[in-house]
């Protein structure tokens, strides 16, 4: 049994059978981190007595009957902006290199709650700044599909270790594409849940009102039971919704009949890298095959949803990361002359470049005489991009389209020119602005071997039928 | 490059921020925060005049706790990350003159 | 020939609120406790740690708003309020800026020549308190204690409709009586629990237009704010007599010196970027929300004066008195209800309450008798079980801890001695103690009895009925 090939819903089944044991399962993805983890560099912090400490509670569990769910036993990664008790959380960041937090993340609560062993913390953009992984203060991780390119971001840490086996399945969080666009790099599904259906206290906010956590996973079926638990309703966060269909699991069915799938012709124009094109076109014609109802249409707006999303992420993170000033945890400068400069300097030598970049267009949008026009404007475009979103679902079940417009970039071909870093956030960023779920399915790959992701996006709390529709053309990629 | 950010802009951005930046990083925020704001004026092509600005996307509201007491004393594990403390207090640079 | 002045003056008074828990999250606001002992990630500002209002909070608000007769947003938001300082740990305050709770009210307060004049309210806004400072000689720093942190307040913002000392005063005890007698707050300046900062201009008398105004921050009481303002007004007036300009700044008092300075550094640009929090949602006041809160409104002062008048017969003094801080009310009411004749329950609060509050330096929140026992030393009185000096001594004890005073009575043997034999005793031995008094009084001096009645209260160490000390002298002489 090669337990770092198996799916996490296959292991824990196989736990739970007595086949094997979550120390062993654990034991197994920890030399597979040991023997890989100085190529890709996934982790930021591997925690591997607590882990191996962990897996034997749980096991216990599970022989005592007490651990019955489809995720008992099995090793996860974390990425690094979500809080873990007692283990060092730093956000990929020299400001919290030393930061171990007090509480744990209600979604990671969830997940203990299931009988997940937590492997450590996954390298990520700093504060999920970047799409690419390599604003991390701990070096660059590498895409174990290759390792010259990079694995995407925010949460490439995460989507790298499920691609390497390095963990069974990995959490991430998703303000811009920070899962869909890594997943389709690395060839891993990603989905980013309707915003509010996943807890987001203990999450290390970027853009509060666009962050959510969600799940990067080998296959369909490992995302809808991990998305599962990581749902609930959590009286500590305001914003999260209550709801009661989060059993999508029951949505892994093989059945596309009649389902009315919208392909924006925004979404295939210019800048669409053409094997990915086709990459995706087919897809939709597996959908169609299957009996969905697949048609083009305007959706427009797209070129908009940059701008608009940059203003608002710069301007809620340039208030959301104030707090790391050197005075309650994190980095303190070595030597300053009074206060103000000891913030200066703390937060000048702690963040880095990108970081600096967003806080300061963030500080400056919402300045005295810039707020009407830039962050209030922002926020009207998004009410049209959600309004076009709107017009779209009462047509169409789903959006389909490419989740990123190329293949993973090389390794430092893309911090020189953060504009065209940003446009390749295109096609994923609409999603956080109107608050929707979103899948990256693995749909086939480049020339080069690389990685192409196949995007869905569904309408506000429609994550089941993204499951449904990502679980049939997955089960017809595997018959292929 | 139509927005020109000043040397007295970056300075002011910089005292809200709390960020201090070399000469160098200030030449290369100048010109990050032009090319930015050219970039974010493409939204003044919409005509937004009759659309009311969406915070939140969904009409969530009244999310209230009760007034119960549910929180204990933390303070040694609140203390724990602090650069520097004294006396169960954190320790900052003097803010009196 | 001088110019005269007119001083124009605007309040934004910051009220804590009378909360269990803090505004959002669950940690006690109880004072007193050592520092950060009542803190979570919440309100220490820890990395994803979310707000989530308290409830509380928003009906008190309302409740405010209400009684100074606002117009209350039936939409409403919080913002952040971003500056960067120790006492603040996200570095940001959430506040309410574009849509505060309250909007457009206004209070009646008396004008100096006996008229009444309205003082407009701008807006009231909740928001968080900070932490507090504490200054390390030693170390030469700054410590934080985050107890205070997440404090709920409600910041009432005047219209600049005050042009007096006095009128800032009796704005500020409308204020306070008003809030006080929602129970949404004990209003103390000196403890911080009220704060007012004071905005001020003046302007030559007749003009329209307003001069250019300073903020006067840290007055802790009412003292304190009428020399500022004295202050303030004078140094404003001097600099345009000297052809200078007012800066508009915020500036610090110091009481002990009696002057203020500007609070101005470069790293403070008072750009407070504010935005919506995205982390809380909307308030949406609904007509139901509106209504129980207006159910629950208390009887205000007015009211209180009026139905006092016409239910209880004691003089108009006293009512305002006694209406004039809640819990001396809540006591009076109480205690009358527990069937204590209204005039001596009154005489009670009047006197002794009033004498030892001064003399102890006691709030009237402070008061910790009951008005169970208030009623039983009123009714050990009139049975003349203990006379009034007596009864006094019983009060004061009652008045540093509610003892009840019947059992105080009995334990301390403060009864008084109604053995008629055994007065007659001491009597007669007072009588042949002192010749010269009972001469004097033989000879028409009706003074000296008040000597021997004095001199038998002293031998019967106070416990005799001094009624009928005098009686039993006069028959026996």
């Amino acid at each position: 049994m090669n337990m770092t090939d198996m799916t996490a819903v296959q292991l824990s089944a196989a736990i739970r059978a007595g086949e094997t044991t979550a120390v062993e399962a654990t034991e197994a993805v920890l030399a597979r981190i040991e023997e890989e983890d100085k190529k890709y560099n996934c982790y930021v912090t591997v925690d591997r007595e607590g882990a191996l400490a962990r897996a034997k509670e749980v096991q216990a569990q599970i022989e005592a009957g007490d651990l019955v769910g489809p995720l008992a036993g099995v090793p996860v990664a974390l990425k690094d902006n979500l809080c873990t008790q007692g283990l060092l959380t730093t956000c990929s960041s020299k400001i919290l290199h030393n930061f171990v937090p007090t509480y744990t993340a209600e979604a990671v609560r969830n997940l203990i709650r299931a009988g997940a062993v937590i492997l450590g913390k996954t390298n990520m953009d700093e504060f999920a700044m970047g799409s690419t992984t390599e604003t991390s203060a701990f070096g660059p991780t590498k895409n174990p599909r290759n390792a010259e390119h990079v694995p995407g971001g925010s949460s490439g840490g995460s989507a790298a270790a499920v691609a390497a086996g390095e963990c069974v399945y990995a959490i991430g969080s998703d303000t811009g594409g920070s899962i869909r666009q890594p997943a389709s790099y690395c060839g891993v599904v990603g989905m980013k849940p309707t915003y509010g259906t996943v807890s987001r206290y203990g999450l290390i906010a970027y853009g509060s009102s666009l962050d959510q956590i969600g799940p990067l996973t080998k296959d369909v079926t490992d995302c809808a039971a991990v998305l599962e638990v990581l749902a609930s309703h959590d009286e500590k966060d305001s914003t999260s919704v209550t709801r009661d269909d989060t059993d999508f699991t029951s949505a892994l069915t093989e059945d596309v009949e009649g389902l009315r799938i919208g392909v924006p012709n925004d979404y295939l124009g210019e800048g669409l890298d053409e094997e990915v094109k086709t990459a995706v076109l087919q897809a939709a014609e597996v959908l169609e095959k299957k009996g969905a109802m697949v048609e083009r249409f305007d959706l427009s707006l797209v070129e908009y949803a940059i701008p608009a999303y940059y203003t608002i992420a710069a301007a809620e993170a340039s208030s959301n990361l104030e707090r790391f000033d050197g005075v309650k945890y994190g980095y303190r400068t070595e030597e300053y002359a009074g206060l103000h400069n000891m913030y200066k300097k703390s937060r000048s030598e702690g963040f880095g470049e990108e970081v600096k970049r967003r806080i300061m267009l963030g500080s400056f949008v919402l300045s005295s005489g810039y707020y009407d026009a830039y962050y209030l404007k922002a926020l009207k475009v998004k009410a049209l991009i959600k309004k076009a979103f709107d017009e779209a679902f009462a047509k169409y079940d789903i959006i389909l389209g490419p989740v990123a417009p190329t293949t993973a970039p090389k390794l430092g071909e893309s911090l020189a020119d953060p504009i065209r870093m940003y446009l390749g956030d295109i096609y994923t960023i609409a999603v956080n602005l109107a608050g929707l779920p979103g899948i990256s399915v693995p749909c086939g790959q480049d020339s080069k071997g690389l990685p192409i992701g196949l995007q869905m996006i569904g309408d506000c709390f429609q994550e089941k039928k993204l499951i449904r529709a990502a679980y049939t053309y997955e089960l017809c990629q595997k018959k292929r | 490059m139509a927005n020109v950010i000043s040397d007295e802009t970056i300075e002011y951005v910089g005292i809200l921020a709390k960020l201090e930046l070399s000469d160098q990083e200030k030449e290369q925020a100048k010109s990050d925060m032009g090319r930015m704001l050219d970039y974010i004026d493409k939204l003044g092509e919409l005509d937004t005049a009759d659309v009311e600005p969406m915070s939140h996307v969904f009409p969530v509201q009244n999310v209230f706790r009760e007034d119960v007491v549910s929180n204990g004393d933390d303070r040694e594990r609140l203390l724990s990350n602090a650069p520097q403390e004294k006396d169960g207090m954190f320790m900052a640079p003097r803010t009196f003159d | 020939m001088y110019k005269e002045y007119e001083t124009v003056i605007g309040l934004e008074v910051h009220v804590e609120l009378a909360t269990r828990t803090k505004i959002f999250c669950g940690c006690s606001t109880a004072f007193g406790a050592e520092p950060n002992t009542q803190t979570c990630p919440v309100c220490t500002g820890m990395p994803g740690s979310l707000p989530v209002l308290n409830r509380q909070v928003l009906e008190y608000a309302i409740a405010v708003g209400l009684a100074t007769n606002c117009d209350i947003t039936r939409y409403s938001k919080f913002d952040r309020k971003n500056y960067f300082y120790p006492d603040n740990p996200q570095n940001y305050q959430i506040s309410q800026l574009y849509l505060p709770i309250c909007r457009n009210g206004g209070v009646e307060i008396e004008t100096a020549g006996g008229g009444v004049k309205t003082v407009g309210i701008h807006e009231i806004h909740m928001e968080e308190d900070a932490g507090k400072l504490i200054h390390d000689e030693w170390e030469d720093c700054s410590l934080v204690d985050y107890n205070r942190s997440g404090v709920p307040l409600i910041e009432i913002v005047s219209e600049p409709d005050m042009r007096s000392a006095e009128e800032v005063i009796a704005y500020l005890e409308k204020l306070r009586l008003v809030i006080q007698y929602l129970g949404a707050s004990d209003c103390k300046l000196q403890e911080g629990s009220m704060r007012a900062d004071v905005n001020l201009s003046v302007r030559e008398m007749g003009t329209k237009a307003f001069g250019t105004r300073t903020e006067m921050k840290n007055l802790n009481s009412f003292k304190a704010i009428t020399r500022a303002i004295e202050g303030e007004r004078e140094r404003q007036i001097e600099l345009i007599e000297a052809g200078e300009s007012v800066v508009q700044e915020t500036r610090r008092w110091d009481d002990a010196r009696g002057e203020s300075y500007a609070m101005r550094s470069k790293e403070d640009a008072q750009d407070y970027r504010y935005f919506p929090d995205p982390d809380l949602t909307p308030v949406s006041v609904s007509d139901k929300m509106l209504d129980e809160i207006r159910a629950r409104q208390p009887e205000f002062r007015t009211e209180k004066m009026k139905r006092y008048k016409e239910e209880f017969d004691i003089p108009a003094y006293d009512i305002e008195i006694i209406t004039g801080e809640k819990p001396l009310a809540d006591i009076f009411e109480a205690t009358v209800a527990l069937g204590s004749q209204p005039k001596k329950v009154s005489n009670w609060l009047m006197g002794e309450t009033l004498r030892l509050m001064k003399e102890r330096e006691k709030d009237a929140s402070d008061l910790c008798f009951s008005p169970e026992n208030l009623a039983k030393l009123i009714a050990l009185t009139d049975a003349k079980v203990i006379n009034s000096s007596v009864a006094k001594e019983v009060f004061e004890v009652m008045f540093e801890k509610d003892i009840d005073p019947e059992k105080y009575v009995e334990e301390k043997g403060l009864k008084t001695v109604n053995d008629e034999g055994a007065l007659k005793k001491t009597v007669e031995d007072v009588i042949a103690a002192n010749p010269q008094s009972v001469e004097d009084y033989r000879n028409g001096k009706e003074k000296a009895i008040g000597f021997l009645v004095g001199q038998t209260m002293k031998a019967m160490k106070g416990k005799a009925d001094p009624g009928a000390v005098n009686r039993m002298l006069k028959e026996l002489l």
